[in-house]
């Protein structure tokens, strides 16, 4: 081969394998649904070859090897020499997941087949129809000596389209033996007019004769890439023919002998979804027209400000202004338009939950029927790449806990089938996801029970609906009597909460007893830019995000109360909310102490609502934000910076951070 | 200048400044600028040393005094004070210093280990001693610097801890 660097495509090839994995996946789950748009078939036929070309490609033998089993497979589904059964499609996906895992193995650079893949690949193997297990045997027995091979080659019309060259082969050929050429000859269908020649179709065939004795193997591997792009005989000479579909290469003896798979389990399916880092990605060329349009704008704009600016005088001014409200217009719709880049549709996440699904259905017994609205709905990538795990665990529970056994859903007159429905949809400036089932809801008395056990809550201690909801969030809380493999570890919900919290976001939950229950995550559309507004504390600015801003609101001196501990309350809406003044928490110097002076921003957060301190309100302002983990590290109460008109660096407030802050310091005060 | 010098290669250059009197090098490889004093945004729970955070074109750069960094006391701000800028595993920071002083050649043969005595400065923040035209200069070791304090105070626990592997 060449000494090109292959590895600089490996990180598409695992891109493009896995998406093709995901194409498998969903056909397979439409045909198992009863679908038969023959379509299908073609699709993950295609998908499954991809991916050997891909692998065989980049060395990723064990990978190739697989698939290439798995195609053979498919190659008879879709000459129609096998029928499509629940058993096929149960034994595909389990190879689906199977070269998941091997593909993230290859990508972790560990070994890539283990006893799991090669027992999945001798089932594979056993499956492969009666004919090709013959060429399989006959590889397999000792050889004998041959005195070459007589090989029939036609091209399909469309072998020259997939990067397939038959000079090449021929030059392979003739490494392994004296090669002759018996005869050239037109495939049928070839035109009869030279000038219908299409020179990207081929249209030849050619009958080959290889001298030598070499390996059927060895053959077989020349014409490995070619599979589905060829009729292909080869015969032994001076040997009784044996014909052999082009789809049946021989298979190491290995896997004919692997251990039947009785006891295979299924393979972790999350393990792809591990690394994110460097990922790229697919924009819409639409897109990218968009930009380019308004980049055109903007160069318009600026060189009429330009020539406003060389010869200026004050007659000029309304043009001027005119200039730099044409300026901001730009700007602020090619922010808009950089913005929708990162912007990915949420389906991709809502495509593995067919999946999910159907295994939960068969393992604990359910009837689930899944609803999907709102596929389209975008949300940024970021946000949309660390979603997936907290809607998995809600989807996983759902089902687990939520919907109910069909014989118990009989006795309480529902139909036997769940359902179970995602949702999602703009609300604002939020993404708003809802998991909601039709099943029996929380359990009132076993989230009591079970919170009074831990200690959460007091005897007799009278909660509302709310407060039983919120118990379910607390760490190492879980009501399911046993812990099954699915939910009941007691690490649930509130891992949930936090990583929906860490994306700024909020979860929530609203249940009727024997009706189901309804999550709802509310997210934020990107990370990149947040609506704040800009405070002053002493000499510092704070930028406090508008989305957990409730109201802002001077107070009088003697409508703040002291509490027992130093702390301080004030009235709001008839209800005490704690004061934390922002000067104390940050240790600001030369701020406004007197409450009279300041102005409180009622801020919520959870749920939970406190008014903070600040000196004054100086304006409303889109934050651009700006980790300060990049240069130094985390800090507690602020989740980022960014950089104000005057090239000044403003901190963003973490609300719930600075609240917890307020907290410890509170209880140090206690402690002292 | 420095192509005249056959020795550049095994010499290191040092970017000298001036700190309460003394003298100190850090690697001219790790700075990226050197910029006047300005005002700086403080940021909270964080230790008295780091003055706070500079827009450095779009990057949020910690700004640390090292004269508070080494204990000493503060000094008011003057025209001279200058905030070096240094990179450490693409990690900026900046540190503010009395004065920028020369760049000079250091053999790095003639560098001496640290003797462990009551120098003003706390000896784990330096590489080690060279002289320059009858001048002590003091190597600063900028990767320390930037290290969390836990990390440090785990790092001088770590020989005990080898040393107990040794004997066990």
């Amino acid at each position: 081969m060449s000494s090109v660097d292959l590895t600089q495509f490996h990180k598409t090839f695992f891109e493009e394998s896995l998406e093709g994995l995901d194409a498998m996946e969903a056909a397979l789950l439409a045909l198992d649904s009863g679908s038969t748009d023959g379509e299908l078939v073609h699709t993950i036929f295609r998908a499954a070859h991809s991916i050997k070309g891909g692998a065989a490609t980049f060395g990723f033998t064990d990978v190739a090897a697989f698939t290439h089993v798995a195609e053979s497979l498919l190659e008879e589904v879709r000459s129609e020499r096998r029928g499509v059964d629940g058993e096929l499609i149960d034994l595909l996906l389990r190879s689906v997941d199977c070269l998941r895992g091997m593909l993230s193995r290859s990508r972790g650079g560990q070994p890539v087949a283990d006893a799991e893949s090669e027992a999945l690949r001798g089932e594979l193997v056993r499956l492969v129809s009666g004919e090709a297990a013959v060429a399989v045997v006959a590889a397999a027995a000792p050889k004998a000596v041959v005195a070459g091979w007589d090989i029939d080659f036609s091209a399909l019309p469309h072998l020259l389209q997939t990067g397939n060259e038959p000079l090449r082969l021929f030059r392979e050929l003739q490494q392994l033996g004296r090669l002759e050429v018996l005869r050239v000859f037109l495939v049928d269908g070839a035109p009869a007019q030279l000038a219908d020649f299409d020179p990207t179709t081929c249209y030849l065939g050619w009958q080959l004769r290889l001298h030598g004795d070499v390996a059927r193997a060895d053959v077989d591997a020349v014409f490995d890439w070619l599979d589905g792009d060829c009729v292909l005989a080869i015969k032994a000479l001076e040997a009784a023919p044996v014909a052999v579909a082009n789809d049946a290469a021989p298979v190491a003896p290995a896997a004919v002998s692997a251990a039947p798979a009785a006891g295979a389990k299924v393979a972790v399916r999350d393990t792809a979804s591990a690394s994110s880092e460097g990922s790229s990605i697919r924009v819409g060329i639409d897109k990218v027209d968009a930009l380019i349009n308004m980049m055109g704008e903007l160069v318009i704009t600026q060189s009429m400000l330009s020539d406003i600016g060389e010869k200026f005088d004050m007659s000029q001014l309304e043009r001027l202004r005119e200039g730099l409200v044409q300026l901001e217009r730009n700007t602020r719709e090619l922010q808009e338009s950089v913005m929708r880049i990162r912007m990915l549709s949420i389906a991709s996440v809502f495509n593995r939950f067919p999946r999910l699904v159907r295994d939960l259905e068969r393992k604990l017994g359910k009837q689930v029927r899944l609803e999907l609205h709102g596929e389209n709905t975008e949300l940024d990538k970021t946000v949309l790449e660390k979603i997936g795990d907290p809607l998995v665990h809600l989807v996983r529970n759902a089902i687990d806990h939520g919907l109910e056994s069909p014989e118990k859903r009989r006795a309480a007159g529902k139909s036997e089938t769940g359902t179970l429905k995602l949702n999602a949809y703009h609300e604002g400036g939020n993404i708003v996801v809802q998991i909601s089932d039709d099943g029996a809801g929380l359990n009132h008395a076993a989230i009591v029970a079970k919170a009074q056990q831990r200690g959460l809550v007091a005897e007799g201690q009278d909660l509302s609906d709310a407060e039983v909801a919120e118990l379910i969030f607390q760490p190492g809380f879980s009501t399911a009597a046993q812990a099954t493999d699915l939910s009941g570890r007691g690490v649930g919900m509130d891992v949930v909460r936090r990583n929906v919290r860490d994306l700024g976001g909020t979860v929530g939950v609203r249940s009727v007893t024997g009706k189901g229950s309804t999550f709802t995550i509310a997210l934020p559309l990107t990370l990149a830019i947040i609506d704040g507004l800009v405070t002053a504390v002493g000499e510092e600015r704070y930028i406090v995000p508008l989305i957990s801003i409730v109201e802002s609101l001077r107070l009088k001196a003697d409508k703040v109360r002291k509490t027992a501990g130093g702390g301080e309350v004030f009235l709001f809406r008839d209800e005490y909310l704690p004061m934390m003044r922002l000067y104390k928490t940050f240790g600001c110097a030369d701020a406004v102490s007197s409450i009279e002076n300041g102005i409180v921003v009622v801020v919520e957060e959870e749920g939970r609502r406190v008014g903070l301190l600040v000196d004054d309100l100086l304006g409303q302002q889109q934050a651009v934000v700006k980790s300060l983990e990049a240069h130094y590290q985390r800090v507690e109460g602020i989740s980022g910076a960014t950089i104000l008109s005057d090239g000044s660096v403003a901190l963003i407030v973490d609300v719930s951070g600075v609240v917890r802050l307020g907290q410890s310091q509170g209880q140090r005060r206690k402690a002292a | 200048m420095y192509e005249n010098n056959p020795d550049a290669a095994d010499t290191l250059q040092q970017l000298t400044f001036n700190l309460a009197g003394e003298e100190y090098g850090v690697d001219i490889l790790t700075v990226r600028e050197i910029r006047g004093w300005s005002r700086v945004t403080r940021i909270p729970q964080t230790p008295d040393y780091l003055l706070g955070v500079l827009n450095l074109r779009g990057a949020i750069v910690p700004i640390m005094d090292l004269r508070l960094r080494f204990g000493l006391e503060r000094e008011s701000y003057g025209d001279n004070t200058v905030m070096i800028i240094v990179a450490v595993d693409e990690r900026l920071f900046g540190i503010v210093v009395d004065a920028v002083s020369d760049v000079v050649d250091i053999d790095p043969a003639a560098i001496k280990p640290v003797p462990d005595m009551g120098v003003v400065v706390d000896t784990r923040y330096l590489k080690g001693l060279a002289t320059h035209v009858e001048r002590m200069v003091m190597l600063l070791d900028v990767e320390k610097l930037m290290r969390p304090e836990d990390v440090e105070t785990l790092d001088a626990a770590m020989p005990d801890v080898r040393d107990v592997e040794v004997a066990a």
